[in-house]
């Protein structure tokens, strides 16, 4: 199934450089996918997966490894940010 | 304790100045800075006076920890009666000035009346004069540091000055000191300008003291900055990207306030956030200079761009070409989002006017997107502007900030604010304001704590009154959810005491970040005399807030006016996360009035202002 990754901020790098002017990949992943398969590879220190988001909900870490995504999820990560 | 224990107290009717000891009893009992001159302001002032009319008073106001060694400790705030709102204002900036005002032995200047003809204020440690400034009026902030500093001979002064706008009477212009550093909004500039005061320069060379315990107070600033190195928000997420990163998250979670708030998400966002501004353009270079610190500051989060030499904006105009503060997140909303402008570089060229002339990029932003409203329904002409000035429009965006600077056509009409306007017009409902302040960048159907916020302000909407988006979106320091109102009353009015307290210190509230009140607790105490026990200072932060609810009461404001626009609480959010939802306010306000100890409508009961000393 097709989903899109989103990475900001510092974890723009661990994109793939044509991805990385629109911080967005559209990847194929299999059925039952969880947010943690997707982001285990990409090797991010655990610290900067902070704000990890479906389709802009938070997903807790707990959940991060039991939640399946579905066709068409946007999966969003920010390290931890702030502003104002 | 960390105060010279003087102030200044300037009456430009009269052209005097006087020496005045700090009241001790009142420094025990608010603090400082926001608190203590709020305490000032409300023994002194009316709640009823015109915020324009001589009998109005500013108080420039630093906190026991400006000018000292604990991070972001420069910072000072403008208190007055707002004339954007009717409220009390209290309005906060950081940059050199404050620090400045401290080293040249001064806590306060109290500013009183209204001079016959312009001037300024100069202050080199005790020579304190009233100067001449009609070679200075008419020319913008820029002109004025640049040329104060010439005249004294002295590159080293700090200057808090107004441009063109608080000359004008923008109803949002700013006092802007260090260039790019404002005390931003509620129209504290309007005051100055209202009282023919151009802008106070300042030089000071005595240092601080009167630290209670130095060895204590290096030590603990030593480790509480360690907090902040350490810290992954204050460490490096806000000198890395600053505020502006927050476009994209707030975007994704459909809280992202578009087109006057018709819409929660804008599709032009990721061209117009922090990502966008670290970008190599086709030139080669990147929006993004690099990041600046105020004075003490170890977090360094503000933004220092170059625009494109080659933009519409600029191409003919080479003094934009240069590095200037901005921009940052609210900005780039107010002038972008609000208005379905995604150009950045017009955004920056926008905001250096803003700097340049003194004006709240928030509420002129806001103001332009309810214009573009007004247009879109007929209701404004394209031959009352001059242009057409629909949604999206980059170049109605830039004229209209050139004529607001300038006071000049239908700047006028922006330069009332969005609730005049819109009631100009016969459209109320279309200014996105509370108390007749225009809101920041969240919006409360996808952050509900956030309607609360706005609604209760004391001086209108406002995101720097209880930043609840800390704990709704970014999980500081837990994680709660947006789409919610439970537990809303409790979080934000555990933000808005907490917030007071940092306000009234002397550091900024971007801290909060990484420090709670404890780590703020310690450095006060090796500063100060006196009990400043936690409990006392969450005793501090509830007394201040109530202080201020209060003298808004006294100034005519009751329940009522906590409130939001009906599009908020009618029209559901289009897009997103909260699609479907409104902003929960009547759920929230009753329980929060319970929590605050005040009656049904909004006033503090006999058991609470006495609990609290009032």
């Amino acid at each position: 199934m097709n989903i899109t990754l989103k990475l900001y901020a510092t974890l723009t790098d661990y994109l793939p450089a044509e991805a990385r002017k629109t911080n967005q990949l559209p990847m194929q992943v299999a059925d039952g996918t969880t947010p943690m398969d997707v982001i285990g590879p990409l090797q991010m220190p655990e610290k900067l997966v902070h704000l990890v988001l479906i389709n802009g909900h938070y997903v807790p870490p707990a959940a991060r490894v039991s939640r399946a995504l579905q066709e068409g999820d946007v999966l969003a990560i920010w390290p931890p940010i702030a502003g104002g | 304790m960390a105060w010279t224990r003087k102030f200044l107290r300037i009456d430009l009717t009269k052209g005097t100045v006087k020496v005045e000891d700090l009241n001790m009893k009142w420094a025990d009992e608010y603090l400082g800075q926001r608190g203590l001159a709020t305490k000032y302001f409300v023994e002194e002032v009316d709640p009823k006076v015109d915020p324009l009319s001589p009998a109005n008073k500013m108080i420039f106001t630093t906190g026991p920890l400006t000018g000292t060694m604990a991070s972001t400790g420069g910072r000072y705030s403008v208190v007055t009666k707002g004339p954007l709102t009717g409220a009390i204002a209290c309005s906060n900036s950081g940059g050199y000035f404050g620090a400045e005002l401290k080293f040249a032995g001064w806590d306060m200047i109290i500013v009183e009346g209204k001079s016959p003809k312009p001037v300024y204020l100069s202050i080199a440690d005790d020579k304190v004069e009233i100067r001449d400034a009609s070679h200075l009026w008419g020319k913008t902030v820029w002109e004025t540091e640049e040329t104060i500093k010439k005249t004294h001979q002295d590159p080293l002064i700090h200057v808090s000055s107004i441009g063109r706008s608080g000359e004008n009477g923008v109803l949002y212009a700013c006092i802007v000191n260090d260039l790019h550093r404002a005390a931003g909004r509620s129209g504290v500039g309007t005051v100055m300008g209202s009282k023919n005061l151009k802008a106070i320069a300042v030089r000071g060379t005595k240092g601080v003291g009167n630290i209670r315990d130095p060895k204590e107070f290096m030590k603990v600033t030593f480790e509480k900055k360690k907090v902040l190195a350490d810290n992954a928000v204050t460490g490096q997420g806000l000198p890395t990207y600053g505020t502006q990163v927050l476009m994209n998250v707030i975007n994704e979670i459909g809280a992202l306030p578009t087109r006057n708030h018709r819409d929660v998400q804008f599709e032009s966002a990721s061209k117009i956030s922090a990502e966008a501004m670290h970008e190599k353009r086709p030139d080669g270079k990147s929006h993004l200079v690099t990041n600046q610190a105020c004075f003490g500051c170890t977090i360094a989060c503000g933004r220092i761009s170059k625009l494109d030499e080659k933009h519409f904006t600029v191409v003919n105009n080479p003094k934009y070409w240069g590095a200037s503060g901005g921009l940052e997140y609210e900005a780039a909303w107010a002038l972008g989002c609000a208005n379905g402008v995604g150009d950045l570089d017009a955004l920056q060229y926008v905001n250096m006017l803003c700097n340049e002339d003194g004006f709240d990029p928030i509420s002129f932003g806001a103001t332009i997107g309810a214009a573009m409203e007004l247009f879109d329904l007929g209701l404004i002409k394209k031959e009352e502007i001059g242009f057409d000035a629909p949604f999206g429009s980059a170049e109605a965006l830039v004229k209209l900030a050139e004529m607001t600077a300038r006071g000049e056509g239908f700047g006028k009409v922006i330069g009332l604010g969005s609730k005049r306007m819109c009631e100009k017009y016969g459209r109320p409902d279309l200014s996105m304001s509370v108390k007749g302040q225009e809101f920041p960048a969240y919006d409360s159907r996808g952050i509900q704590g956030m309607g609360l916020t706005y609604a209760t302000s004391n001086r209108g909407a406002c995101h720097l009154r209880s930043y609840t988006v800390a704990s709704e979106v970014l999980g500081i320091p837990v994680k709660t959810d947006p789409l919610t109102t439970d537990g809303k009353p409790e979080l934000v009015k555990a933000f808005q005491d907490a917030t007071a307290v940092f306000d009234s210190s002397g550091v900024c509230v971007f801290t909060t970040f990484a420090w709670t009140l404890a780590d703020l607790q310690p450095q006060l105490a090796a500063a100060l005399e006196g009990d400043w026990s936690m409990d006392k200072l969450n005793l501090v932060g509830e007394r201040i807030w109530n202080m201020e609810r209060m003298f808004n009461n006294s100034a005519g404001f009751t329940s009522k006016d906590d409130n939001l626009p009906p599009r908020l609480t009618n029209e559901p959010a289009k897009t997103g996360p909260a699609k479907g939802l409104v902003n929960g306010l009547a759920k929230m306000l009753p329980e929060y009035y319970k929590i605050r100890g005040w009656d049904n409508d909004g006033r503090p009961t006999n058991e609470t202002t006495a609990r609290l000393g009032l």
